[in-house]
Order: structure tokens, then C-alpha cells, then sequence
């Protein structure tokens, strides 16, 4: 019996409507990463986080719940956990991170603010008034409470005096950039992605690095943002030689991870044929730029293939320590 | 036997995403599509022009299988948006039948 779809999909917006995030990761929780590198708070510049890296370990908890469920009479229990998510956080239950994943993806989102403050951009952070940008919610045509999240994440910005965002993950960037201007009369937000705003900067390699480094596009960044060429003019003065896989750029082969939650065995497998094509680069290492892709492709690649956020390769060049 | 239910039709064609009257019905989506569905994305918005609203009902499962990944669109020759298509339909489930 496959995962009921609109009870899965259910779940993750009456979350987005009662908690503001369609995993369960409280503001404070969310917020933590930044602890001590001394970002001010808020600015007309904010990075905005979007809380895409944050959610990534309790996504990883919940697929592999939803894995056990998939295909089983245990997939009656997520109607069953929709029902009672209403009234207590179920889906707390059912998402409980690794302290190692959540460890990781912060020190990700470290790795991207030390970057901008090697490359001496002056930005500020919300900290716990930071909202997710409702990516899923769209993405499943759950439109109503998408719109209606939206404009709460728009009024909320504004009433910080925030002008423009530097983003972190290419669907905050897409929800922010060409997503929040069709539904909001009067929309003035300025929104860079960090790998665009790095590559506009003169920032220099203050250690040597080298290595042979394979780029794995988002299709997010490549067909809908088109961000492709700022992640290789970084890599390249950062000191690696980057290769292309086979399907990069523009024409990128997905991960599959953007219907994890509802398919994990099928975006498994699209993931598995990505690792294929990415391992015949025989390079170094593989760089993403997108956590969902980073999870998805390590889980497929196994020990096979090593692979990192495109953040990691940059902060060894470009930041001190 | 297949109905054809015109509110359907005037429901998902009326929506200003929905451009798939563009398609030339060339099949190079479903030819370069990752995951490999015969009904991805060319004959589900046959079904949907043609209002066949069961039929798409039918394969919701396939409806929410679609990466949204636009591999198809970099490859569409008729500039078809498809993974905003796509969505159009999602629409109409998790509102009509999901109740979200």
C-alpha cells in the first residue's frame, strides 16, 4: 500500500498553517548555527536562510519513518498521525533529527556567513523571526495556505525594514525571487543567492587548495534561476579543476529528492542514476548547492562517490581557520 | 466509459499558468522525463484539455510523482510550462480532493 498522498502532503501544510513549518523545528532551534559569529540583528541586507538547511535533518528522520511505512499496512498510521497532529505535534514523533545531521547542516550555513564575511559583505540576520519560505507548499499545489504564508513572510520582512535578501538554497531563492512577486501587489525585495553575490566580489583564496571537483547543477539554480556559472567561476578561483558530469548545466539530472516524502523508493532510485553519471567523473569529491540534493545524492552514493555542499569546498580556500 | 466534464476543462484551462494548448504533441518530454512515466507530462494534459477529469483522477499518484524538475521544458520546442502545468493540476487535487 503506497503512502496516502494527500495525508502526507496534509500533514506537512497543516503544519505550515498551525506551526509555520512543515517540519517541526522551533525558531530557537533553527536560529542556532548562528551563535557566535556575531551577525547583527536584522539590517536592510539580511542573509535569509529560509530554514532549508535547519529542516534537511529532520526531513532525513521523517523519510526514513516514511520508508518503513511505504508499500506496508503501516501507511494507514500517517492518516491516523494527520488526525492527531491537529491537536499535539505528531510529526515531532515522526521527524526526530541526529544531533551528528543537525550539527552538519549548521555548520553548512556557518560556512556560507563566514564566506560573505571573507568577501567583507556587510549583512544582517533575523535570527528567530526568520520564517520558511513555503517551497513544499507550492511545490504540492497547496495554494491557498502557500499564498496566505507568503504574504505573512513578506510582512514580516518589511516590518524589519529589510531591502534586500542573500539567500542560501535554490528554492528560497526561487520562492522569494519569481514566486512571491506574482502573488504580492507591490513586491520590492532585492534577492541574490550567496553564490551570486560571492562571485560578484573580489574575494581571493587565502589558503592553496586543488582537487578535482565535479559539479552537480540544482535543477532549481540551473532552469528556474539560472544560476550556473557563479558555483564554476568560484570553484576555478578557489583553486580546484571542475568537471562536468554527464546532463549538467541546464540540462542537470534531478536528484529525485524533491519527492522524497511522498515516493522515497523511487526518488531513490533517480538518485541512484545521478550518483552513476557523477562517479564517472571520477573526481575528488562532487559539489552541490542544494541541501535536498546533498541528501538525497549521499544517501544514493553510499561510500561510492564522496559529496558536499559546494560551501564546504569554498570555506577551505577562501576563510581563515 | 470516459466522461468528458466540461467544468473540468473550463476550470484548469482558465487558469493563466496553464499553457499546455501550446503542446505539438512532439513527445520529447516523455522522451528526456527522469522518471520515466509514459503518462508524464504529454498525455496527462491531453487528458486534461479533453476534460477527462477521471482519467486524471485516475493517475494522481503520477500527478505528484512529476520532479518539477523542467528537464522536459529545456527540451520543449512549443515553450510549454509545464512544470507550472503541472502545479495547475496539483491545484485542482489538494483543493477539490485533498480539501487543503
Amino acid at each position: 500500500m503506497p503512502l496516502p498522498t494527500g495525508d502526507v502532503i496534509g500533514l506537512m501544510v497543516d503544519n505550515l498553517k498551525r506551526r509555520k513549518t512543515v517540519f517541526p523545528i522551533s525558531p530557537r532551534k533553527a536560529a542556532a548555527w548562528a551563535r557566535d559569529l556575531g551577525i547583527p540583528r536584522g539590517g536592510e541586507t539580511v542573509l535569509y536562510t529560509g530554514s532549508l538547511y535547519q529542516l534537511l535533518p529532520y526531513m532525513v528522520a521523517a523519510v526514513k519513518n516514511m520508508e518503513l511505512m511505504e508499500n506496508s499496512i503501516l501507511s494507514r498510521m500517517v492518516t491516523v498521525g494527520r488526525f492527531f497532529n491537529r491537536f499535539i505535534n505528531v510529526s515531532a514523533f515522526i521527524a526526530r533529527p541526529s544531533g551528528a545531521d543537525v550539527k552538519r547542516y549548521g555548520g553548512i550555513i556557518r560556512n556560507i556567513a563566514r564566506l560573505l564575511q571573507a568577501a567583507g559583505v556587510g549583512f544582517g540576520y533575523l535570527y528567530e523571526d526568520e520564517l520558511y519560505a513555503g517551497a513544499l507548499a507550492y511545490d504540492m499545489g497547496a495554494d491557498a495556505a502557500f499564498e496566505a504564508h507568503a504574504k505573512l513572510v513578506y510582512d514580516g520582512l518589511k516590518q524589519h525594514g529589510v531591502r534586500s535578501l542573500i539567500t542560501i538554497d535554490p528554492h528560497t531563492t526561487n520562492m522569494l525571487r519569481s514566486v512571491y512577486p506574482n502573488l504580492i501587489d507591490g513586491y520590492d525585495l532585492e534577492v541574490k543567492s550567496y553564490l551570486e553575490v560571492l562571485a560578484a566580489t573580489d574575494v581571493k583564496p587565502v589558503r592553496e587548495v586543488s582537487g578535482r571537483v565535479a559539479v552537480h547543477d540544482s535543477c532549481v539554480y540551473a532552469r528556474y534561476e539560472g544560476v550556473i556559472d557563479e558555483p564554476r567561476e568560484l570553484l576555478t578561483r578557489a583553486g580546484y579543476s571542475v568537471l562536468e558530469p554527464n546532463e549538467a548545466r541546464k540540462l542537470t539530472h534531478c536528484c529525485g529528492g524533491p519527492i522524497e516524502s511522498l515516493f522515497p523508493g523511487t526518488a531513490h532510485e533517480i538518485g541512484k542514476k545521478r550518483v552513476q553519471q557523477l562517479a564517472a567523473c571520477h573526481a575528488d569529491g562532487v559539489a552541490t548547492m542544494c541541501p535536498i540534493c546533498m541528501a538525497t545524492l549521499q544517501k544514493a552514493a553510499g561510500a561510492e562517490v564522496r559529496i558536499d555542499d559546494i560551501s564546504g569546498y569554498l570555506a577551505k580556500a577562501f576563510c581563515e581557520g | 466509459m470516459i466522461k468528458v466534464d466540461a467544468a473540468f476543462i473550463e476550470r484548469v484551462t482558465s487558469d493563466p499558468e496553464f499553457n499546455a494548448t501550446a503542446c505539438m504533441n512532439c513527445g520529447v518530454c516523455t522522451a528526456v522525463c527522469p522518471m520515466e512515466i509514459e503518462l508524464l507530462p504529454r498525455k496527462l494534459f491531453r487528458y486534461a484539455m479533453l476534460g477527462l477529469k477521471d482519467k486524471v483522477l485516475e493517475h494522481t499518484e503520477s500527478v505528484y510523482q512529476c520532479l518539477l524538475c523542467k528537464m522536459c521544458e529545456a527540451n520543449c520546442g512549443a515553450d510549454v510550462h509545464i512544470a507550472d502545468n503541472v502545479r495547475c493540476l496539483r491545484g485542482y487535487i489538494s483543493k477539490e480532493i485533498f480539501g487543503l
